[in-house]
């Protein structure tokens, strides 16, 4: 052995480990821990002591019991697509990989249920449904790389989140390995808890409550017809007024995206170029679905409505190719933002629909105080923002820009009654807005309610809270 | 009741506190301050709405009612929220949102005086959670009274949000067990250009298999309910379908619909579908008990078997598409235990939705919980109520 592992994770442990899982499945070198220093948040970067691969569940339950016994931190990860630095680990403690524990264990067709490993890349599920006429829903524009047990952990939504809800909506159960190595069985086949809703709660704790070993999905049945509305705006603000006006009507579209003019010359300069004019300051994609008959009726009310609301054209497509052309945009919107500079910072956080149109506002005069590049392309159905930067982060001038910018975007978001983030998590990157967006008495509350499944908070520490906030929830310690 | 405890309160207080034996704060501070009080002299509540879903009175010292937290605080139509105290009833919501053409579209068993915070409090979702969800996804958040006072606002306001832990679902069918829910923002939407109920009767086989081709078809519905005589109120099974939308999507679907089972239908008009729905919401309360149970929904037609053979004659409302089945009646403890074990067996979990107090100590709103489920639930328990000051049965002694 040439290296040894960083002092507090002592050669010991790096046997044991290996004798649980095999050697190969233990990750130690410096080389090696650097792949794992980061995920998808260009800003923040740690190097795990250890990375540990389990194959089982029951290696997974393994590795966990020997680290309690050692009082040593983990840290669970899929894929690394995370957008706020959730999945990092310090030097102290052992990154737990999920992803060899990818097989879709059972599909249950005619109960339109599928249970699956943690590891089971999202857009896989899909595929490997497909034949029975079904699909899962939630679609993270990561969904070709991200894992099912990160869609967990974050609660990660998707562009046809607007209609069919997001992952919440769709895990009836969970088989979770709590951070004392013991398993606990949260939620039922069909969904209704045995007890409080588990489930619920565990959803969106950023493996800060456990590692989901076991997920039991909803699969929806995938619609007979779909129809697909781009239009274009030569105003960002009647982009944001036409999105109000199609929730107010009563429809809900299955996806309601809206991309910016920055964005989408981003698109139209890149490979996935769809041939749009780049002249538009906003385009916004539409997609009906449902039985014929609806579907038609619902398109004859949006369209106008795109229309009265300053649409200079709306373009249609029913056929499986040309919707997909009119998605490749969106779809690939953040690989064609990702070449106009060496860094991306997609933000998210959330806003109440009516107040779009002024954040959108409030979002420009942010980037043009502080000459950065700013492009929006985001879920403008349920008020969900992606403000993405593009910036050098070997520049301290432009990194310290996109800290205020994101500062100020996430208090703008506060102030409109939003929230700091709709799908990302907080993970490292957000603790600090925490304290803006719940009161002291909440947060402490969620401290506590951590420690019911992880008393010693080994499991993902540093994650979610600013270090000071979790003060013990003590009688008497009333505000 | 135990005597003198609610005047003490009051004493301490203010009399303005009291409404006849119950102690029912006007105010989500009020509350707050009653709680904390009540928890420092070591005194036990029960926690009630307007009291027309429970059946008889567990032993407490006091009552906590929601009944005058009855404000409609914001309806913000553009962004389909309405923030709510939790003492407001159903009617009074679907009141005042009608103006706005919006609606919340729970449509829980159970008179229209339930209030919203005890519909969310027990989870108690009806037909049209096939087309909406459960009742955990119709609201954003919610701001809770615990028991030592301190006022806790969790969640927020928008449709998306995955700031922090998502402490409301722990409020969602909780009981409140975790405290007392005081203020809601709940979710809306707006009310649909056509809302039309289809009925059928029939044979249970044969309404079965119509619903299994209703859901194979794929056609869109909003609910789906297979309903016995005595919840219908008819001499023989019903089938009752709900749809919901534009005017011509919904007769295109009804269409489908009636091609799809091969089933005769009838549509009821507005009236008559009014005067269902109240028939429903009123045997879903006969009896003295209710409980629901999830099942996949390829198991209904045999759940349905053990239901009837196990806790005998009832109202039973089977959600088809759902697998959410609620059964009302009269059930001796030792029967429904037996039947929540068999159940269990089978991987689907039975809760008690209302029942008198021995049978709810005896079995508990929950009840053969799964692995690990169990030390969860009783840390949960005294993190949020370390004195045991509410009066809950989430587990029974024997369940
Ligand atoms: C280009 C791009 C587009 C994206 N688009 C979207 C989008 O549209 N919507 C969206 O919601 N997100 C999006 N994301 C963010 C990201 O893909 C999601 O958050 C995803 O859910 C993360 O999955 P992962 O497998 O990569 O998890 P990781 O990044 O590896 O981990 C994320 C968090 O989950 C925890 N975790 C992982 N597995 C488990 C487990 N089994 N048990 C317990 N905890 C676990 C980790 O500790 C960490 O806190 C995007 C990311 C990129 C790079």
């Amino acid at each position: 052995m040439t290296t040894s592992p960083t002092p507090a994770l002592t050669a010991d442990l790096l046997g044991a480990l290996s004798r649980l899982v095999g050697s190969r499945w233990v990750r130690h070198r410096p080389a090696e821990l650097a792949t794992y220093a980061a995920d998808g948040l260009p800003t923040h970067e740690s190097r795990p002591g250890l990375v540990v691969l389990p194959g089982s569940r029951s290696e997974v339950a393994a590795v966990l019991s020997l680290l309690a016994e050692r009082h040593v931190p983990f840290v669970p990860r899929g894929a690394g697509t995370g957008l706020s630095g959730g999945a990092l680990a310090g030097g102290d403690a052992v990154l737990l990989t999920l992803t060899r524990l990818n097989r879709i264990l059972r599909i249950d067709p005619a109960s339109r249920r599928a249970v699956v490993e943690p590891g089971v890349i999202n857009a896989h599920l899909s595929q490997a449904v497909a034949r029975f006429g079904l699909q899962y829903v939630p679609d993270p524009s990561s969904q070709t790389a991200c894992t099912i047990g990160g869609n967990v952990a974050e609660n990660a939504g998707g562009p046809h989140c607007l209609k069919y809800g997001v992952t919440t909506n769709h895990i009836t159960a969970l088989e979770v390995i709590l951070p004392d190595g013991s398993t606990a069985t949260l939620g039922s086949p069909q969904g209704e808890p045995w007890g409080p809703d588990l489930v619920g709660l565990f959803l969106g704790s950023e493996g800060m409550f456990g590692v989901a070993v076991e997920i039991t999905v909803r699969l929806e049945p995938t619609p007979r017809d779909i129809r697909t509305l781009f239009a274009e705006f030569t105003q960002l603000r009647a982009a944001s007024s036409a999105v109000s006006a199609i929730i107010a009507s009563g429809i809900v579209p299955a996806a309601l995206e809206m991309m910016d003019q920055s964005c989408l010359e981003a698109v139209e300069a890149s490979i996935y170029a769809t041939g749009a004019r780049t002249d538009a300051a906003a385009v916004l994609l539409v997609e009906l679905d449902g039985a014929p008959e609806a579907v038609a009726a619902e398109a004859a009310v949006v369209e106008p409505l795109l229309r009265a609301n300053g649409a200079r054209s709306v373009t249609v497509a029913t056929s499986e190719p040309d919707r997909a052309r009119l998605w490749l945009g969106r779809k690939k919107a953040f690989g064609a933002l990702g070449r106009l500079a060496p860094d991306l910072a997609v933000q998210d956080a959330v806003v109440p629909r009516s107040a779009l149109p002024d954040l959108l506002d409030q979002i420009a005069a942010v980037r043009d105080r502080l000459g950065i590049r700013i492009s929006n392309v985001f879920h403008a159905g349920d008020g969900n923002l992606h403000p993405c930067i593009s910036f050098d982060r070997r520049d301290p001038r432009q990194a310290a820009a996109v800290v205020t910018a994101n500062r100020e975007i996430m208090e703008a978001c506060l102030a409109a009654g939003g929230s700091i983030t709709g799908e990302h998590g907080v993970g490292s990157d957000k603790r600090e807005y925490m304290p803006r967006a719940f009161q002291p008495a909440a947060l402490d509350l969620m401290c506590e309610v951590r420690r019911v499944f992880d008393p010693d908070g080994r499991a993902n520490p540093g994650k979610v809270f600013p270090a000071n906030v979790c003060r013990e929830w003590r009688r008497g310690d009333r505000q | 009741m135990k005597a003198g405890v609610a005047a003490a309160l009051a004493g301490a207080l203010g009399p303005a506190l009291l409404d006849g034996e119950a102690v029912a704060p006007r105010s989500v501070e009020e509350m707050a301050g009653a709680a904390a009080l009540a928890t420092e002299q070591g005194w036990q509540w029960k926690l009630s709405g307007r009291g027309t879903w429970v059946t008889d009175d567990p032993p407490a010292d006091l009552e906590l009612s929601t009944r005058r937290l009855t404000r409609v605080l914001s309806i913000a139509p553009a962004d389909l929220v309405a923030t709510v105290e939790s003492g407001v009833t159903i009617a009074e919501l679907g009141a005042a949102l009608r103006p706005h053409r919006l609606w919340w579209p729970v449509d829980p068993p159970g008179r229209g005086e339930r209030t919203v915070g005890s519909v969310v409090a027990t989870a108690t979702a009806g037909p049209l959670r096939h087309g909406y969800g459960p009742v955990r996804d119709q609201f954003l958040g919610c701001t809770v009274v615990v028991p030592d006072g301190r006022v806790v606002e969790t969640g927020g306001r928008v449709v998306k949000n995955v700031a922090g832990f998502d402490l409301p679902k722990l409020h969602a069918g909780g009981f409140g067990a975790f405290g007392v829910i005081a203020r809601l923002h709940l979710r809306l939407r707006a009310v649909p250009e056509s809302d039309t109920t289809l009925l059928a009767e029939g044979d249970r086989p044969r309404l079965l298999a119509a619903a299994d081709a209703a859901r194979d078809s794929g056609v869109g519905l909003c609910a789906l309910e297979l309903l016995s005589p005595a919840a219908a109120g008819t001499s023989e099974w019903c089938l009752a379908a709900r749809l919901a939308g534009t005017r011509t999507g919904t007769e295109g679907e009804a269409a489908r619909l009636r091609v799809a089972t091969g089933i005769a239908w009838h549509t009821l008009g507005h009236d008559h579908a009014m005067s269902f729905r109240d028939i429903l919401a009123t045997t879903a309360e006969s009896g003295s008990s209710t409980f629901r149970l999830g099942c996949l929904t390829g198991d209904i037609a045999t759940t349905l078997g053990l239901l009837e053979a196990t806790a005998g004659a009832g109202a039973t409302f089977a959600g088809m598409g759902t697998g959410q089945l609620r059964w009302s009646g009269d059930v001796a403890p030792a029967q429904l235990i037996a039947l929540r074990r068999e159940l269990a067996a089978r991987e689907v979990p039975l809760t008690i939705e209302r029942a008198p107090w021995a049978l709810l100590r005896a079995a508990g709103h929950f009840g053969s919980l799964r692995n690990g489920v169990g030390p969860i639930l009783a840390r949960l328990r005294s993190l949020f109520d370390p004195a045991g000051s509410i009066v809950v049965a989430l587990e029974g002694n024997h369940g």
